[in-house]
């Protein structure tokens, strides 16, 4: 008798709180929706289709022949080899100074708090501050680097063999204040007393960082690596601001400023095809690096703990 | 910050290894020496981070032919303070700071509303598909913002939102990270807590915010600088969907100065510098909330 009472009540609230539910995930899912997945799912559509030569001519299907043009062109292998290359120079470096810094912080001193705060101080600067403040300390009319002996003709951000290098420079140091925060963090988690149980046992100082720190921040160093190379397969403003993709064309025309070029380019015609093809390599490097993650972080559980 | 609280022992110094073994009586006067040695350590680390903040603040202040000069000057001994009002003059920066700071704060308010509810939904409503639902939210974050550029333009145009302030803004009114953040922290409210309110006659909005909200401050406030820290950066977005001088943030005006004023290399620098400051000056208030947003997803996992 009461359960038959009660139910149609329950019903409406459940259908009531259901109602609520969906009303409150609501301006998310549109935004999604219109911003993130159905763009997503257009570039497939959109790589179909050859852009007209002419603006204003309607575009033409093409199937899968344009994937196959930009997946196997010159200028798409290059592009792809220099984005790698600098992630190759910029990450590792970048989390092994940042873990230095952190190292060094991981103290009981007095005033430490405030090493700590120019150690993270880089967060506080976009990559177009850093960017600026590299690229006119580089400009030839400024006598900082021909002093130091750092000269070279053409100047450094116009010469083939070094522009990647400073546009990977500008990052690393913009990029230090996070992979310290990381790695500071990181060193916090470790409980004191197996590095006092190591000491007294014996460890000398490399020892204990060898085999007690370096293993237990072992997961916060792989997610520095893997987060840390999904941001420079991103990067772009410093390439914008600093070389903009060149010198001599690409020598630093990464995957971001490739498709950048297609959209905006100065010299051609804006070419949304081969834009969207690019776009989707761009999001398959990153799933891989992303599954990479968790298969190794669910390892990391199975063992670990 | 956070990791004040928990200052750990030193294990970079190799000078630990001999504590036991030391021989009585240099105890202390070795113990000042390695406290001295650590702080040069820690001081030439800080000179080298700060150094290109250094060169950018004396530059400023000298003339462009001492800045040219070898070898250069690193004390400003003449000061040009004129570069800042330059800087700030010629470069627009007043106009850039401002569309910076509204597009920032829209994109943060926004972020922080609507992953509260979709959070609160996830976190204490029952409905069909809500695991699905929360698997979708999860797969946003897999998909780069530089993926989905390409139509977001076009459709940006279609909305007639180029040059605009929601073009800058609209595209970034919702996080899935924020989402997740704020679900994970709205579980952490205790069941018990959760009857009482509701034996007070607590609906959900007065549940939300009274109890969900203010207990879930600490991951709130994290979100928001971590949202405010991305929007404030943004670049290339901004980059594509404003032509208009009057529409640009303070990130591309970046771009401007550098390209308008290389032969006033000093005024590049000033205007790096104003550029700077409010985020500078934010950081350094909300230091501990940005520590937090920024390792919540690093340490736990």
């Amino acid at each position: 008798m009461r359960g038959t009472a009660l139910r149609p009540r329950r019903y409406s609230r459940r259908v009531r709180e259901a109602g609520l539910g969906y009303l409150l995930l609501a301006p998310s899912i549109a935004v999604f929706a219109v911003f993130i997945f159905y763009p997503f799912f257009k570039n497939f559509y959109l790589g179909l289709y050859r852009n007209p030569f002419f603006p204003g001519q309607p575009r033409r299907w093409v199937g899968f022949e344009q994937y196959s043009d930009v997946l196997t062109s010159s200028e798409f292998a290059k592009s792809v080899r220099i984005t790698v290359l600098f992630a190759l120079y910029t990450v590792p470096l970048g989390i092994a100074l940042g873990l230095a810094l952190a190292l060094a912080a991981h103290q009981r001193l007095r005033g430490i708090a405030i090493y700590r705060t120019i150690f993270s101080s880089t967060i506080a600067t976009s990559v177009a501050v850093a960017s600026v403040i590299f690229g006119t300390l580089l400009n030839p009319r400024v006598g900082l680097l021909p002093w130091i002996g750092l000269e070279s003709t053409p100047p450094i951000l116009e010469n083939p063999t070094w522009a990647l290098l400073a546009v990977s420079v500008t990052t690393i140091w913009q990029n230090l204040g996070l992979s310290f925060i990381l790695m500071s963090a990181g060193l916090q988690a470790i409980p004191d007393d197996l590095l006092e149980a190591a000491h007294v046992d014996g460890a000398g100082a490399w020892s204990r960082f060898r085999n007690v720190t370096l293993p237990l921040l072992s997961p916060t160093i792989f997610f520095a690596v893997i987060v840390g190379s999904i941001f420079a397969f991103q990067s772009f403003g410093q390439i914008d601001l600093l070389t903009r993709g060149g010198p001599l064309g690409d020598e630093t025309n990464v995957l971001t400023y490739f498709i950048y070029r297609q959209l905006r380019g100065t010299e051609q015609v804006p070419d949304e095809g081969v834009a969207a093809v690019l776009a989707i390599a761009l999001f398959a490097i990153t799933l891989l690096l992303t599954v990479i993650q968790i298969r190794v972080l669910e390892r990391r559980v199975f063992y670990g703990r | 910050m956070a990791v004040d609280q928990a200052a750990g022992r030193d294990f970079w110094s190799a000078g630990d290894r001999s504590r036991a073994s030391r021989p009585p009586g240099s105890g202390r006067a070795s113990r000042v020496l390695k406290t001295a040695g650590r702080y040069a350590l820690l001081t030439v680390l800080a000179a080298i981070v700060l150094f290109p903040i250094y060169i950018a603040i004396v530059n400023a202040l000298l003339k462009p032919d001492q800045i040219a000069g070898e070898p250069p000057t690193f004390v400003p001994t003449d000061p040009q303070w004129h570069t800042f009002p330059d800087a700030w003059d010629g470069g627009h920066l007043g106009v850039y700071l401002r569309n910076s700071a509204i597009v920032t704060a829209f994109i943060t308010l926004g972020q922080v509303v609507t992953a509260i509810l979709a959070a609160y939904a996830f976190a204490f409503l029952e409905f069909p598909f809500k695991r699905t639902l929360f698997v979708t939210f999860l797969a946003t974050l897999m998909v780069p913002f530089e993926v989905t550029i390409v139509t977001n333009l076009a459709t940006v145009d279609s909305f007639g939102w180029l040059n605009t302030y929601q073009g800058l803004a609209v595209p970034f009114l919702a996080t899935g990270f924020g989402a997740f953040l704020l679900r994970q922290a709205f579980l952490q409210v205790p069941r018990d807590l959760q009857d009482a309110a509701a034996m007070d006659g607590y609906g959900h909005l007065r549940f939300l915010t009274r109890v969900a909200v203010p207990l879930a401050r600490p991951a709130v406030a994290a979100l928001a600088v971590f949202s405010f820290l991305g929007a404030w950066n943004q670049y290339l977005w901004p980059l594509l969907v404003t032509e208009d001088d009057r529409l640009r943030t303070v990130q591309i005006g970046l771009k401007q100065l550098r390209q308008t004023s290389l032969d006033q290399v000093n005024v590049t620098f000033a205007g790096v510098l104003i550029a700077a400051a409010p985020l500078a000056i934010l950081l350094i208030v909300f230091q501990k909330q940005l520590v937090r947003g920024l390792t919540a997803g690093a340490v736990k996992g």
